[in-house]
């Protein structure tokens, strides 16, 4: 157990170190969910009401189309040098290797959010009127659904013909209730309107059921050559 | 009765897919046997 | 076995023009929507068809994850074809009955919204095996149909719920069915799922041929390498022995 947790944090401390370097995704996501966020509010223009209403969809889709940025380059990077064939034959298992990914696009995009949210939340005039701690869960559990099924289906499209179209068109089918979760969950606490503990639940679910079901399959994958 | 157009634009609608999909099975099927026929010379 | 096909396909043929016949002039009309509930007949049946095409695509997918089968691989193909096919019918004859009996042509309403993101899961199921190039395919795929399996009852809890907090036109039934109408339904959908038999068997032996043709192309091509002027036997594909060796005759 502890070389699992061992070889996931050394992978970890690895990528990270390389984006830190290079800072190529987190660049690209920042840039490109801003983007989203001036082109949606010149298409929208709402008021403060609506915007309560509409911005916990504005703000996933963003989030959504930004992390695929970061998980299509999350296994590129290791096809270069042979890298993946490397830890196909080492002895490590596979699951730390996966976990390793996972938790790096994990801080990767929550760092993205934590930097968007604010700006969204200047740009749309918003101030919660629910709970707005809620946000926070909402926000960690949603980010880990996107980042554990993206990271799996970014490993499941390296052999396709073109894996970067690939990827959206198999993790956003998948993802329609963790998305529709986040959104309405979002929605709930910036209205006030109602509890979103019952969205918060199924995104647990979610949680749950795909990152046992992704540790459970990382190993078919990995070996499919 | 107008909505008895709606009956036959579902029952042309369904049949039209199926009929489609077996459009496509023959097509499939030709191009495997001229595969089969360069195959086999 | 070689004139089974043949006599069920007959037999398909003369069950589905039964079927309509009951549901077009046998079926009592039904009293507030009319004529267009005929649509009914097609609808449901299709739904229920599908639905165990996909259920038939998990399970041969898990048999392959397990035992590595080709044969379950194929199977796994073609129902999730077919099945898409039939869900395709469902989610064009959907609509066509909701715009006169509810006056709007889509609502997201719990059936509808889950049969929508059934097929959005497995178009992205075939996309994966059109686009996937190497002998793994199979693998992978097996794996994408069991995760939308995992999707499916999320899909559905998130739907209800997000319903029951919205407003939505009243969807009809709910009530008992009359026995004469459950007697044409049960036999549209005895039709429909022959049809889905009959077009899963000649995708089979399509999709099994497919694969003897790929198989000996690249053994030619390997041939072809080495030696260059042969023209001997290696390669023939006799037709008689890939037929026997397929399908589920």
């Amino acid at each position: 157990m502890s070389s699992l947790s061992s070889i996931t944090l050394a992978t970890l401390t690895k990528d990270i170190r390389l984006e830190w370097r290079s800072k190529d995704a987190i660049n690209s996501m920042l840039f490109f969910s801003l983007l989203v966020v001036v082109i949606f509010s010149f298409s929208f223009d709402p008021n403060a009401e609506e915007s309560r209403q509409i911005v916990g969809g504005l703000i996933w889709v963003a989030f959504l189309f930004a992390a695929v940025v970061a998980l299509n380059q999350t296994w590129a990077r290791e096809l270069r040098n042979q890298v993946l064939d490397a830890y196909r034959v080492s002895p490590a298992p596979a699951n730390a290797l996966f976990m390793a990914k996972v938790l790096g696009n994990f801080i990767l995009v929550s760092l993205l959010e934590s930097l968007m949210a604010p700006l969204f939340m200047i740009f749309y005039n918003l101030r919660a009127l629910g709970p707005a701690w809620q946000l926070i869960p909402v926000a960690m559990l949603g980010t880990w659904a996107l980042v554990v099924n993206g990271t799996f289906f970014a490993a499941m499209s390296l052999r396709t013909r073109s894996r970067e179209i690939m990827l959206p068109l198999l993790l956003f089918p998948i993802s329609i209730p963790a998305v529709q979760s986040m959104v309405e969950a979002t929605r709930i606490i910036l209205s006030g309107d109602g509890a979103a503990r019952f969205w918060i639940v199924l995104l647990l679910t979610y949680d749950v059921v795909f990152t046992t079901a992704c540790l459970a399959l990382f190993e078919t994958v990995l070996q499919a050559e | 009765m107008n909505s008895i157009k709606f009956l036959y634009a579902a029952y042309i609608a369904t049949w039209l897919i199926h009929g489609l999909y077996v459009g496509s099975l023959v097509r499939r099927y030709r191009r495997l046997k001229r595969q089969m026929n360069d195959l086999g010379k | 076995m070689k004139r089974a096909f043949p006599i069920f396909a007959a037999l398909t043929a003369l069950l589905l023009a039964y079927a309509f016949y009951e549901a077009i002039w046998v079926a009592p009309m039904e009293r507030t929507m009319g004529d267009v509930q005929r649509i009914f007949y097609y609808h449901v049946p299709s739904a229920w068809t599908a639905f165990l095409l996909f259920f038939v695509n998990l399970v041969a997918s898990i048999i392959y994850l397990v035992r590595r089968n080709a044969k379950a691989d194929a199977v796994a193909v073609v129902a999730a074809e077919v099945g898409v096919l039939f869900c395709t019918v469902v989610l064009v004859t959907g609509p066509i009955w909701a715009r006169p009996v509810w006056g709007i042509w889509w609502t997201w309403d719990i059936r509808l919204t889950t049969t929508l993101v059934l097929w959005l899961i497995y178009v992205s199921y075939l996309v994966l095996r059109r686009f996937s190039e190497s002998s793994q395919t199979p693998k992978l795929a097996a794996v994408l149909a069991v995760l939308g399996a995992l999707d499916v009852p999320l899909v559905y809890f998130s739907i209800w719920f997000f319903r029951t907090q919205h407003p939505q036109p009243v969807i009809g039934g709910g009530g008992s069915i009359d026995p004469r109408m459950l007697h044409v339904l049960l036999i549209n959908w005895l039709a429909f799922s022959c049809l889905a038999f009959l077009l899963c068997w000649v995708r089979y032996r399509l999709e099994w041929l497919e694969r003897k043709v790929e198989e000996a192309q690249a053994l030619e091509s390997l041939l072809g390498d080495t030696v260059p002027s042969s023209q001997s036997a290696p390669v023939k594909l006799p037709p008689e022995k890939t037929q026997s060796s397929m399908g589920p005759q």
